[in-house]
């Protein structure tokens, strides 16, 4: 590593931050690019799991709420990809990457849906894992995406409380909705478990060596888990893993070793609905081409 | 394709602050696409929409003078304080 990088490094890891016109070593920003358009995708992936439920919402203010919050999504994947695009990959190249295959979106939304229930645990309990990753980036050594992390926090945490509102209003309601709550949770369980990725040390994590990320994997893990078990045990709902325990002397959260190996297949487009949803997003890309178009021509 | 960069006010009477920003082929959908993605919640008092490259940002004024005596942390009252205290009580006690 020579000394330029050498210092570079030393800034970040004290806590300091980094501008778009200042210089930064290759590696960094290459693995900004790689982190950040991950981040993008996955909020533009995940509307499409959500938009399946747009017609089939029970009431019109759910319709209206659900509407918001895909919304929101998309405007959050339109303020990430910015923050990319100024780092040097055009948007373009961003969609044609995500529709090969060659840039990942996060696990959760590699699956199909199945009931409102579902709706209304992907709004509370992924959001919520979300929220967690989301506040750590607030500390992102580079700034520009850090400051966009405040709106986009401030945005989730209404997308968690109109999930919890859904399934308060499920659990409140008959036998039959309340059982909808708990298959959606025994299907999301486990996916949610790998949500924040394997357990390894910060100090062995690329992201974490270079203050892209500020926590490590497990704390983030944690965090999860004791904001929101109590919270679903609470409701009289059950988690769908035997091992899970809260041990009161250390604080730590003990449960059954996710599988690893489905998270790597599902992230690699192997996941139940990954084709389908590469699928309709390139549909939607060339439905709109036209759009583009009109847009660019007129504007010349 | 341009970039216009985005600045939001809170409420009145707060300053504006740097948001954001958006790609757009012209001000009018700059301006569409700033409302959507900044104003939507009504979290925004006010919105500037500035084209890139019309800012001028400035380097830093290089920190080669000491400049101390503009500022207050560049006076310490204590000791003088001390000293015309002193000099009060020796004058009193005369």
């Amino acid at each position: 590593m020579d000394a330029r990088t050498q210092e570079f490094l030393e800034h970040v890891q004290s806590g300091g931050q980094v501008e778009t016109a200042d210089w930064m070593p290759d590696e960094y920003r290459a693995r900004l690019i790689k982190f950040i358009e991950m981040h993008a995708g996955s909020e533009l992936m995940g509307v499409l799991p959500e938009r399946d439920w747009i017609l089939r919402a029970p009431t019109l203010q759910r319709k209206l709420a659900l509407t918001a919050k895909i919304q929101d999504e998309v405007g959050h994947a339109q303020l990430i990809y910015r923050v990319v695009e100024d780092l040097g990959k055009p948007r373009e190249a961003c969609l044609d990457d995500l529709l090969s295959g060659k840039a990942k979106f996060h696990n959760v939304f590699h699956y199909p849906t199945k009931s409102w229930g579902d709706v209304g645990v992907i709004a509370w309990l992924v959001d919520a894992a979300a929220i967690i990753s989301q506040k750590a980036l607030l500390k992102c050594s580079y700034a520009p995406y850090a400051r966009i992390m405040k709106k986009v926090c401030w945005e989730e945490s209404f997308h968690v409380l109109h999930g919890r509102d859904v399934v308060l209003a499920l659990v409140n309601g008959t036998p039959a909705q309340r059982e909808l709550v708990q298959e959606a949770l025994n299907r999301w369980w486990p996916p949610l478990m790998q949500f924040h990725g394997n357990p390894i040390p910060a100090e062995e994590d690329p992201s974490y060596i270079w203050r892209i990320k500020s926590q490590a994997n497990e704390d983030a893990r944690q965090q999860f888990l004791d904001g929101y078990v109590p919270q679903i045990w609470e409701l009289g709902l059950t988690v769908p893993d035997p091992k899970l325990r809260h041990d009161e002397a250390t604080g730590v959260w003990h449960y059954s070793e996710p599988d690893w190996e489905e998270l790597r297949a599902v992230v690699t487009g192997h996941g139940p609905a990954s084709a389908e949803r590469i699928a309709f997003r390139a549909l939607s890309r060339e439905n709109v081409a036209w759009v583009r178009k009109v847009v660019l021509a007129e504007a010349a | 394709m341009g970039v216009w960069e985005v600045f939001r006010q809170d409420r009145k009477g707060q300053p504006f602050e740097h948001a954001g920003s958006v790609v757009a082929p012209d001000a009018g959908l700059a301006e569409v696409y700033a409302r959507e993605l900044y104003s939507r919640r009504q979290e925004s008092d006010a919105l500037w929409l500035v084209a890139r490259e019309a800012i001028r940002a400035l380097e830093p004024v290089p920190a080669e003078f000491d400049l101390s005596y503009r500022r207050v942390d560049g006076y310490s009252l204590r000791l003088r304080l001390r000293e015309a205290r002193a000099a009060l009580g020796k004058a009193e006690s005369r």
